[in-house]
């Protein structure tokens, strides 16, 4: 089967959240389609990884409607929210990996508690996904306390892709990461969606992550969104928080002679 | 959607096989047998082709169940290969066949006995450690204190007086309650006990005696432990986390000077006036229930307590107190000093500083017993 182009798998409208007295989020429209890599971007406190978690479902919302592979979060059945628990992955921005499992207990928890599958084949395919991330099967055994931080990214990143997800959640995959590890981080996300053809949500500030990896950008602001689409259309808009993000003095300047040129 | 299948051709002496079907991890559970099932059948075979064109979704579970199909006969030294693979699903068929799928095998586990011993042992070296990270604070403590001496406008006195309000007025309420109610159960279970041979009145001597010179005191300690020392350890524990240890150090100033002396004094002031309170309080419970469960008025009660109890007793228990606050204190601040990085370590060092310092109280209280009985009081 050939999943339709351009088809939504996560469709939020008109989403309300707010903290006690603050509205956080006032009204947010944002698509997420199948196959592609769509970054979340703003300031510090603009509300991006509160909108990754009102999506994953952790914290509640006031008013608005959140679509996730077709089904409407509010009105799903305890059974139809599972059976989407299982079919997205998480990475969490420090990793939460249980410290008190191995890597390998780590990948395996939920494959062991959604599939009911032979001990064999449940180690050869926390093996694969350990692999898969590029980690050596030797860290199986290890404990989350004796990797460094790029590993525990890995083998987080390991975890969240245990059940073969068809939707990724990345809070600040790179965050952390010395820019050599943060760009085979990203080449490693890159990969993975075009192997298994995952749809990614990303979390962001890393702006070399957002042009390297993403497909699409979404900009958070006043608790909107103020512009969606492509690096392109990022570079081009007037609008005074995009032109000081994306023109300041970390953007590189082979962006510009890019659009420019 | 229906779980894949695996149909079987014979083609010469070499097998072709057709997936079709859902090859997703939801349906790997009915696959893996399956799969198992005809890998064992067609043993004998010179060649293998799995087409996988009618496969409808597949994934690396799907992929890996028909690799390790694969790798079964590749190592029976039969041909295999895959035939009709979709430019959709080639990215992850690479990726699959690149893996080991092995876990190296588990490093071998040491004898168990030559293990507990060597676990002893480290245990017993950890012991020593402590006792000399404990003097060493001790020493250090001193140091503070005597540089403090001689220039005492150098002393954080509004930090002490901070730490004593936390330590010691917030601490009254609970520790009044907790003392009023041992006082009480060592009197009710006294005259219980003593009423048999008709020797009520001795109720008092004991709930006098026990309270000032060990209850009152031990209990005021352990719950000190507890509530303060864990406190401690939690507060540097952070502290030490967040470098703000380091930072102080780095500006010149002594962290135990700024930090743990003027808690520890603050320790030394509190733990004598409230062993004093509870002392009080467990006199107070028990004079209660001696007279609304045993009947012994109050009058009588004082009168028969102030023939049983000597000045002597009320000292030996105070002399204790402040003590016990300062080996408190030093479990609490060494433990917390010795935190590291990750959160995990914050809880069981604070876990580690009360059970310790409880521990190292009553060590005390007995080493004072011997010392109190030998000078003969």
């Amino acid at each position: 089967m050939v999943p339709a182009p351009n088809s939504e798998v996560i469709k939020v409208r008109d989403l309300i959240v707010d903290f006690e007295a603050h509205r956080v989020l006032n009204g947010v429209n944002v698509d997420l389609y199948r196959g592609e890599i769509l970054g979340f971007v703003g300031a510090s406190g603009a509300g991006k990884s509160t909108l990754a978690r009102t999506i994953i479902g952790l914290l509640p919302k006031r008013a608005g409607r959140i679509e996730v592979l077709g089904v409407d979060i509010d009105r799903a059945s305890h059974e139809q929210k599972r059976a989407i628990d299982r079919r997205w992955g998480v990475l969490f921005q420090q990793g939460a990996l249980f410290s008190s499992l191995t890597v390998g207990k780590n990948i395996e928890f939920p494959i062991r508690e959604y599939l009911r599958l032979s001990d064999r084949l449940i180690t050869e395919m926390a093996v694969a996904k350990l692999e898969m991330v590029g980690l050596s099967p030797d860290v199986y055994r290890e404990y989350p306390s004796e990797l460094s931080g790029g590993m525990i990214k890995r083998a987080a990143l390991a975890r969240a892709l245990a059940l073969d997800p068809e939707i990724l959640f990345l809070d600040e995959p790179t965050s952390g990461l010395d820019p050599i590890s943060a760009g085979e981080f990203d080449q490693l996300i890159l990969t993975l969606q075009q192997t298994l053809g995952i749809s990614v949500l990303m979390v962001t500030h890393d702006l070399d992550s957002l042009h390297r990896v993403c497909d699409r950008i979404a900009v958070l602001g006043d608790g909107k969104i103020i512009l969606a689409g492509t690096m392109d259309k990022m570079l081009e808009s007037k609008h005074p928080w995009l032109m000081s993000y994306f023109h300041g003095d970390r953007a590189h300047a082979d962006w510009h002679v890019r659009v420019k040129g | 959607m229906t779980a894949g299948t695996l149909i079987s051709g014979q083609r010469g002496d070499g097998l072709a096989l057709a997936a079709t079907g859902s090859w997703t991890a939801e349906h790997a559970r009915t696959l893996e047998p399956m799969v198992d099932a005809v890998t064992r059948q067609k043993a004998s075979v010179r060649s293998v082709a799995i087409d996988v064109a009618r496969i409808d979704r597949i994934d690396s579970y799907g992929a890996w169940l028909l690799e390790r199909a694969l790798r079964t006969w590749s190592s029976q030294g039969c041909e295999t290969r895959i035939v009709g693979l979709s430019e959709d699903y080639r990215g992850l068929f690479e990726k699959i066949r690149a893996g080991t799928h092995k876990l190296t095998p588990e490093p071998r586990r040491p004898n168990p006995i030559v293990a507990t011993f060597e676990s002893v042992g480290k245990t017993m070296t950890l012991v020593g450690e402590d006792l000399a990270l404990l003097v060493q604070m001790l020493g250090a403590l001193i140091v503070a204190f005597l540089r403090v001496l001689v220039r005492p406008y150098t002393f954080r006195f509004t930090s002490m007086v901070n730490h004593l309000e936390r330590v010691g007025w917030n601490a009254v309420p609970i520790i009044l309650m907790i003392t009023l109610l041992i006082g009480a159960i060592l009197a009710q279970q006294g005259i219980f006990h003593f009423r048999t041979f008709g020797a009520d009145i001795y109720v008092v001597d004991m709930v006098g005696v026990l309270v000032l010179r060990e209850i009152g005191v031990v209990i005021v300690c352990i719950m000190v432990a507890g509530r303060s020392g864990s406190a401690y350890t939690a507060e540097l524990g952070s502290m030490k986390m967040r470098e703000e240890i380091d930072a102080l150090r780095t500006m010149g100033f002594d962290p135990v000077e700024v930090l743990i002396l003027p808690r520890i004094l603050a320790l030394v002031i509190a733990v004598p006036i409230l062993t004093f309170l509870g002392s009080m309080a467990a006199l107070y419970g028990g004079g209660l229930v001696s007279w609304l469960y045993g009947g012994i008025s109050p009058t009588i009660f004082m009168n028969r307590l102030h023939d049983a109890v000597s000045v002597q007793s009320f000292e030996v228990g105070m002399i204790k107190a402040p003590f016990m606050a300062v080996i408190i204190g030093l479990v609490a601040c060494v433990e917390g000093l010795q935190v590291k990085g990750s959160a995990e370590s914050l809880g069981t060092k604070t876990t580690d500083s009360v059970v310790k310092s409880i521990f190292l109280v009553i060590v005390l209280d007995g080493a004072f017993a011997v010392f109190f009985a030998s000078i003969g009081i």
